[in-house]
Formats: structure tokens, sequence, C-alpha cells
């Protein structure tokens, strides 16, 4: 599985000012938003240099090998407003979906661009998604990264590695 | 359902019932008997696209690929020599490689320890007593005929038949056309590949591939998005057209379009101001020729039977079963051309693979098309578009309109020759 982001720089103690309860509820909301195709909330939750990728087992380097998704702030937009239109195929009509979150950790803390430090939390993820071409189980391990921008939390980063990332995998066309 | 390949009848081959000019049977996509025959006639057959010399460059690289259901291993020996070896061990039949891609000069079987250079030469068996003696010419499997033309590599798994450059024939021409648009002429593909999985007939995707009608309705929504210029390239009105290449192979010609704008890097979304070292570059190495590649861009081909080159994507189809096909996709790099290559990755990830913005659409389409192919009325699909205004070009190829389904026609026909063909 890649890290190879995340071994750039090592991560610092767990910064002041994130209490568990309202991180795992944070979590959980980004998860509900995804799973109930809400995209203007889920949206609204992500920092303007926000970064959303799901990588195969082959990325390396983000920028010059190729991932499954590789959004920044931008191309997020233009994927929430392709699919918005009501014609982005492969997601309308939209999945059924629910998720589960679980093996929730504060893996420490991570200096952002703007001076600060994010919080970095793991958990683990199991997503039954149903089409009409059938039922399929998504698995994986999702890094986030938090940050409390104007007392409120936001993601500013949203890594996936789904287990079957060495495998072919069908159209993904839900936010994971 | 029962199998509408039936024996040759005297007055003719069965696929005269299934294929014809303007229409070709539902059966073809949905019959399993079939799809059998067509992985001995075609797969196992004729050339198919396997993968880059790039992706081994350097002497015990390997990568592990599939042609048709078998598993593949593409190596590079101690000398530079590349070698497509089935991944199948010659004592009982287990995988000799089970990593995806490394760098190593041997495959160890780990069943019983039988040991290949990865070159396919059996070196060595634990407890040679058994066998009497300590050399048994039992090696690897090798895909019988490998060939490449400008890196990109194909096998054949018939022994003698035509040569890779007779089955390219013209689309080898598209191949060039790509790989001049790098200061150096040589492409590469290491970037890696994303793997879609796809519940649908293969074919379905061959014949999607230079249909120039689909786009501005399956693509509306990102094209409407982001002000893209290309669904007015599949217009009505669009001067591109449609070309059958012969064999099989068919291209979305673009050049028309780009011609009327004579703007470099037009097809590429860019200006010339954004890239100047490529475009410096690309006049050093082609002198006045530089415009005209740089006005007309790349190469939009189907090459019969899997290797689909998107402007600056390769695309990879393999079979899995009658309803089911992996798409492979990944980004073409341009040597000597460092402004344009991460923006190519980039590009490439927005619109393929499994979250593609234009590619998990198409195979959505490719899906419910399989889905409908249940119905087993009217029976047909229709592939006449575009026959009452076709014609043949100065080069003796079938040109028809932007959205004509002449790259189907040219398919099907090349199709029914493989399908037909004595073995």
């Amino acid at each position: 599985m890649n890290t190879a982001l995340d071994e750039h720089a090592t991560l610092g103690p767990i910064p002041d000012g994130f209490d568990r309860w309202e991180v795992e509820q944070f979590l959980y909301r980004e998860a509900r938003y995804a799973d109930e195709s809400d995209y203007d909330a889920w949206e609204a939750l992500w920092t303007d240099d926000a970064l959303y990728w799901v990588p195969v087992a082959t990325t390396n380097d983000p920028s010059r090998t190729m991932s499954v998704v590789y959004d920044n702030r931008s191309r997020i937009a233009t994927r929430l407003k392709q699919v918005r239109t009501g014609k982005r195929y492969a997601q309308a009509p939209q999945s059924n979906l629910r998720r589960l979150l679980s093996n929730i950790e504060f893996l420490g803390g991570r200096a952002n661009s703007g001076g600060g430090v994010d919080l970095e939390v793991g958990a683990n993820f199991l997503v039954l998604e149903s089409r009409a071409r059938g039922n399929h189980l998504w698995g994986g391990r999702t890094t986030y990264r938090l940050r409390r921008q104007d007392g409120d939390l936001r993601l500013a980063y949203k890594k996936v590695v789904l287990v079957d990332n060495g495998q072919p995998i069908p159209t993904l066309g839900f936010l994971i | 359902m029962t199998s509408l390949i039936e024996p040759a009848a005297a007055t003719g081959s069965p696929f005269d019932k299934l294929i014809k000019r303007d229409k070709v049977h539902g059966s073809l996509y949905t019959d399993s008997a079939l799809f059998a025959e067509e992985l001995r006639r075609i797969w196992y057959r004729t050339w198919v696209f396997v993968g880059h010399e790039s992706e081994v460059a350097q002497p015990g690289d390997y990568v592990r690929k599939k042609l048709g259901l078998q598993d593949v291993i593409m190596t590079r020996d101690r000398d530079g020599e590349l070698h497509l070896l089935l991944n199948r061990c010659a004592h009982r039949g287990n995988q000799v490689c089970d990593d995806a891609q490394g760098n190593s000069s041997t495959f160890r079987c780990p069943y019983h320890g039988w040991t290949y250079r990865n070159n396919g030469e059996l070196v060595g068996f634990p407890f040679f007593k058994g066998y009497g003696q300590r050399k048994l010419d039992l090696n690897l499997g090798q895909v019988p005929r490998m060939d490449t033309y400008r890196g990109f590599v194909f096998g054949s798994f018939a022994a003698d038949g035509p040569g890779l450059v007779e089955h390219l024939g013209a689309a080898a021409g598209e191949i060039d056309r790509l790989a001049q648009l790098s200061p150096e002429g040589a492409v590469e593909l290491t970037v890696g590949w994303l793997q879609h999985q796809t519940r649908a007939n293969w074919k379905l995707l061959a014949e999607n591939e230079t249909d120039g009608y689909h786009p501005q309705f399956v693509h509306g929504s990102i094209f409407g998005v982001t002000g893209s210029p290309i669904g007015a390239l599949y217009s009505d009105t669009s001067t591109a057209v449609t070309r059958d290449l012969g064999q099989g192979h068919s291209e979305n010609d673009l050049r028309p379009e780009f011609r009327k704008f004579a703007e470099p890097m037009r097809w590429f979304g860019t200006t010339e101001a954004r890239v100047p070292n490529y475009v410096a570059a690309m006049r050093e190495r082609y002198g006045e020729e530089a415009e005209k590649i740089m006005i007309e861009g790349g190469p939009h081909v189907m090459i019969f039977p899997n290797l689909f080159i998107a402007e600056i994507q390769v695309f990879n189809i393999q079979p899995v079963a009658v309803g089911e096909c992996i798409q492979y996709s990944t980004a073409v790099q341009l040597v000597g051309a460092a402004e344009l290559n991460k923006r190519m990755v980039s590009q490439c990830m927005g619109s393929a693979g499994p979250a593609g913005m234009l590619l998990a659409d198409d195979t959505e389409m490719y899906e419910r098309n399989q889905l409908g192919l249940e119905c087993l009325t009217p029976e047909w699909l229709d592939v006449r578009r575009g026959l009452n205004r076709e014609h043949v070009d100065e080069n003796g190829f079938t040109v028809g309109g932007a959205t004509d389904e002449t790259g189907m026609r040219g398919f099907w026909s090349q199709y029914k020759t493989l399908m037909e063909a004595e073995l």
C-alpha cells in the first residue's frame, strides 16, 4: 500500500484543540454526506488547499503516476458540478450507499502550508454500494487531515487506500 | 440460449447470418460459446497489444500482463532482450510469478522450487535424482511471436502469419503521429495503469472508441461544466472524419478541425506561450514540420483488437468472459517534453479509469448495453449510420463523417474475416 506522500515529513505530536468526540462526529458526518450524495454539504467541509486522493498500488509520486482520483479543490468542484448535472451516468441514478468507519486513530500533527498544524487521523472503512449492476463492497483505510478554521473543523486531506487497489475495480462513481 | 454458431452450411459461413453490412446480431455479445471461439481465433491468434518496452526499461525488469485470459510476464533479460513468458510452471502448472512487477533474473515456482531464468529457460529443480538427470527440457511457455513498434509490444500466439507491421498497416502511421509529438520522437508508458473492471463484452468497447456519435450525449455533463471544446469536434457540423484504416483499425481524424484554427497546442488545450520549452524543442527537432505537428495534435485510433490511443491516453482492453472485460488506462509520456508530461498524467487521471469523468460514463454505457442485450428483440444492433454518405479517400480508405459508424463497420469486417479463417 502506498504511503509515499506521508513519508516526506514525519508526523509531529498530536496538536491541541482536537476533541476526540468532536473529531469522530465530524468523520461520521462526512461519511453520511458521502453516503447520501449530499454534494453541497460534503463540498463545504473542504479547505481551499484540499486534496482528495485514491491511489492505486503502483502510485508513488501522485503528480507523476496514475491514481484513481487525485483531486485538488478545483477538481473536486468540477467532479461535483458534473454529478450535479444529473447526467453523470456513472452516478445517475445515484448509488445506494452505507459505510462503516472504525479503528479511528489519532496519528499525529502535520504541518500545513498556512503555518498551522493539521490533525492526522486514520480509520478503516467498509462501504456497501448497491447499483443496477449489483452490490459491491469497498473496503480500505482512510487518512484524514483536519483543521480548525473559524472555530469549525474542516477537511484538508482525504486519502483512501482501497485494499484491492492492485486489482481491477469497478466504476467508482460515488464519493468514497 | 443455444449457440448461434453452427457448422458452416455448404452455402456459406455462419457469420453471414450474424454480421451484415448495416447491422450485427445481438448474440455476438452474449454467446459464451462464441466468446470461446473469439479467444481461439482472435486473442490467441492475431497480434494483440501487451504493453510498452519502457515498462521494463532495465535488465531484469518484469511486469505481469494479460493476453486474453492468459497471464503473461513481460521481461527484459540480462542481454536487454524482451520476452513474453507464460506464467505457468512447466512442472505442475503453478504460477511462477506472483508480484505485479519487479526486477529479478529468475522466477522460482513456490510449489516445488523449479527455477527459471527471465528468458524462460529452466535452470534448476530440487532433488534431481528423482529425474535421473540434472537437465530437463521443460522451459516456461512463451508467446510464440513478439514484436514491437515504437516500443509498443505486441504478441501473437500464432506461430506464423502476417507480421506486426503488416497487421498494423495504416494504423502504424497513427503510432508514428503519437511518437512525433515528442521532440525526441519517442513515447514511454511509465506512469502505471489504472485497471477498470467492466461488465460488458469487449467488442462494445472496441466499437465505441471511434464512435463519434456518442460524445455529446454520454459526455455532455463534463463538456458542459468545463466548457470543453471537445464536444464540438463530434458535432453534426464538425469537419472531422471517421476513417476505416483497414484490418479492423479505425480513427477519428480530428485534424480538419484543428487545421481550421491553426493554433499550435490547441489540441492539448493550451497555447505555445504556456509550454515554451516544448515548442522550442519541437521546432529544433522538426523544423517547419513542427507547426503542422503541433497544430494537428495526436491520433485518436483504435487498433484491432485491443489498443486504443486517445491523443494523450493509451488503453488496453482485455477480455475476461463474454460479459466482462478489463480496461487498462495510462497517460502517454513524451520523451523530452517535461512541460507536458505532468499535465498529461493529470488530464488522464481526470478523464480515465474507474472514477474518470469521461471513461466511467462510457463504462456505464457499456454495462447498460450489456444488460439491454439480454432483451432478445429486435435482435440486431444497427451500424448503418453514414452508409449514405461515406466515400473512399485518395488512399483507398473509407471515410465517413465525424459521427458516422464507419469505424464499427471496419471492425466487424475484420472480425468476420478472422472468425471465418481456416485454422
